[in-house]
């Protein structure tokens, strides 16, 4: 035996010891989500501490948490037992690398919820665990600048533009704020709100007429927004220090600004375009990769997750929602009854036009936000023309869709194939 | 055992190391940047440098290790010879000094970040001393120059005193005599470090050097931090491309770029540097 050999077969012995000492007394949650460290403390002393199987909650990027997730499944054993992220997370994997979780009898309220997370597959590749949209939050300072006669719970984009206006003025500062930083979620707003909202579409009408008039209007918004919002990624920072009046974001990262000054702030629902009031919600699945170490635990945790009573503490560790039917409690964190409202007054409204997670596109998710943060960047930030960027990002946008094949997703018509870019 | 074999046994785990934790992985990292499916293709490099953005963060990468590493450079030599001169304190001073070396790249980031944001330090002095009515914007897509400039300015501050304290070193090692040879010929203190403290510094100007410039071209953090997506530079692009394309064949594309850059610039420091064969040691 050489030197090497030896060495080698040392070291992996003792990664085996470390591996297995760690596996046997726990399960390792290993998630994408509740990332902050007091959701994440949350997460370990409110909702898994209940758990009949002791769980060790570690969260993390979703880069770090791919990489480890890959070793794993290419070493062909592992020490994580289950695994927390978003959809689109999930959709990015092989699905034989995900345990079928059918026979746990689970599911989410949602059909749709359901379906996607099925990822193409008759079965079950994740089970659905909680979820959260995207809305809007203002300063109450904010409200008496609102445009005469307009509602706060049904703007459309023009009276948002005319009030984030009313405040630049009134202020001398552009206070509308825009989650256009690296981490911000700036791509979700223009596939499930912009576009939907000016376009009643995503892929097919991306460079559609329509659609340069959406980006027209999105430099209109622009031009009022605090230029400094291309730096912004939890805009609960920037409401609470009064950089910004006015806000678009996910719900969990408006959520602090609400239980740090619950009666300063008011969440309100998304501006309507033309086409209605496009929005998009958020989901988030529990799952077990093919290398857990503890099959009949990982399967323990998951159902415990789908628990009505493990999906409100769930909610108040988080801000998500449940996806199974709960009883709400009455004494919840402000920031989940001001964003439940906003979210139910969206979903309500009359010209809701809600969107869908995109789906389909495996791992060519990242290739596909990036048409539209490039599209972006190009158009609002370097100032080119709108009609010659949309036709140049659209021949990435086509490769993606025909190399993936996905069909359509609501907004979009229902597509034989893959979903056409128009 | 055999005298000649020590020094190979002594060098074993080092090398072990860097086979095992730089060398193969890198082989694998070449690997994934030339094959495509299988087959060798430069696909991955014509997909990369096929994006708008490519040329844009080549760009800045460059311009921002041309607008540093001189400025860097003039400091350090400064800030050594300042040191060299002392007589007390000179332990303190090169303490303090050295005290960004020890903070990384992102926490200097934040730092800078701090000062140069809306709400940050700047913003309040100004508005404080009345020189200002609102805090102003600084770091905005609309001023690209604050931006560098808030760069540069994080990266100086950051990354000088690594060539300070090798310069520092290597200024110890000059002998006296030299220097007292000049004088007595009635050298300058100017003359005396252009014509007997530079070059004989050469060894470590080249080391500083070299080191700065790799550096330079991989800067990433404090950008991040300071310019966000406004200032795209190689690495940032590296990490895109990893992290939220999932493609690493891309990024590994990048990743060789900016060694082939390093590659070069060193090859190029180390010839304009190089130390004449008959006045080696």
């Amino acid at each position: 035996m050489t030197i090497n050999k030896q060495l080698s077969a040392a070291l992996s012995g003792l990664a085996f010891l470390i591996a297995a000492s760690a596996s046997h007394s726990q399960v390792l949650f290993w998630s994408t989500q509740a990332k902050p460290v007091e959701e994440a403390q949350a997460m370990r002393d409110q909702v898994l501490s209940g758990a009949d199987v002791a769980v060790d909650y570690q969260p993390n990027d979703g880069g770090p948490w791919l990489t480890r997730l890959q070793a794993e499944l290419a070493a062909g054993s592992g020490s994580i037992g289950v695994l927390g992220a978003l959809h689109g997370d999930f959709a990015a994997m092989d699905t034989r690398d995900l345990v079928d979780l059918d026979d746990l009898g689970l599911e989410a309220k949602s059909a749709t919820f359901n379906q996607l997370a099925r990822l193409g597959t008759q079965k079950m590749q994740y089970i659905p665990w909680m979820q959260a949209s995207y809305i809007m939050a203002a300063n109450r300072k904010a409200l008496e600048h609102l445009p005469s006669g307009a509602d706060i719970n049904a703007l459309s984009y023009d009276q948002l533009i005319e009030w984030a206006a009313n405040v630049m003025q009134a202020t001398g500062g552009a206070k509308f704020g825009f989650p256009a930083g690296p981490k911000g979620l700036k791509h979700r707003f223009f596939q499930g709100y912009l576009y939907p909202s000016y376009t009643d579409g995503v892929v097919r009408t991306f460079a559609s007429d329509k659609a340069v008039m959406a980006w027209e209007k999105f430099r209109e918004l622009w031009a009022v927004t605090n230029p400094a919002s291309t730096g912004y990624s939890f805009l609960q920072e920037q409401l609470l220090s009064e950089e910004v009046w006015i806000a678009f974001d996910h719900t969990s990262r408006l959520a602090n600004a609400f239980n740090e000054r619950p009666n300063d702030f008011v969440a309100f629902p998304a501006p309507a375009g033309p086409e209605g009031r496009g929005f998009m919600p958020v989901l988030a699945g529990v799952a077990i990769p093919r290398t857990a170490s503890d099959m009949a635990a990982a399967k323990k945790v998951v159902a415990y997750m789908l628990d009505p009573e493990t999906q409100v503490k769930t909610l108040r560790a988080t801000n998500f929602f449940p996806v199974v039917d709960v009883n709400l409690p009455s004494d919840l964190p402000p920031a989940v009854q001001a964003a439940g409202d906003a979210v139910a007054i969206m979903s309500a409204s009359e010209d809701a036009n809600p969107g869908l997670l995109p789906a389909g596109l495996g791992n060519k998710g990242g290739d596909f936000n990036r048409v539209f943060v490039d599209a972006f960047e190009r158009i609002v930030l370097n100032g080119q023309d709108i009609r010659a960027v949309l036709d140049d990002q659209k021949k990435v946008l086509s490769a993606i869709m025909e190399e993936t094949g996905a069909p359509c997703w609501a907004p979009d018509a229902p597509s034989e194939g893959a979903c056409p870019v128009e | 055992m055999r005298p000649h074999l020590l020094p190979w046994l002594l060098i074993l785990p080092v090398t072990v190391f860097l086979g095992v934790f730089f060398l193969a992985p890198f082989v694998m990292v070449a690997k994934q940047a030339f094959v495509v499916d299988g087959v060798f293709s430069l696909g991955h490099f014509a997909q990369v440098a096929s994006h708008w953005k490519f040329p844009i963060a080549l760009k800045n990468t460059l311009l921002l290790a041309l607008a540093v590493v001189p400025v860097q450079l003039a400091l350090a030599l400064l800030m050594a010879t300042l040191v060299t001169k002392m007589r007390k304190g000179r332990d303190l001073v090169l303490y303090i000094w050295t005290i960004p070396l020890g903070i990384s790249d992102l926490a200097a980031g934040i730092i800078w970040l701090a000062i140069f944001e809306q709400s940050g330090f700047l913003n309040s002095m100004l508005v404080a001393l009345g020189l200002g009515e609102t805090p102003s914007v600084l770091l905005s897509y609309q001023s690209p120059g604050m931006v560098f400039l808030a760069i540069a300015l994080a990266e100086i501050w950051r990354a000088t005193a690594i060539m300070l304290v090798i310069l520092v070193a290597g200024i110890g090692l000059i002998p006296k005599e030299y220097h007292e040879a000049a004088s007595v010929f009635g050298a300058s203190p100017w003359q005396r470090f252009l014509r007997v403290t530079l070059p004989l510094l050469r060894p470590s100007l080249q080391t500083a050097l070299v080191l700065r410039v790799i550096l330079a071209f991989e800067v990433f953090a404090v950008v991040v931090a300071l310019g966000g997506s406004l200032f795209p530079v190689l690495m940032s692009e590296t990490y895109a491309y990893q992290f939220e394309l999932l493609d690493s064949g891309g990024a590994a594309a990048i990743a060789l770029v900016i060694l082939g850059i390093s590659v070069a610039f060193t090859l190029v420091i180390l010839r304009i540097l190089r130390v004449p064969k008959g006045a080696q040691a």
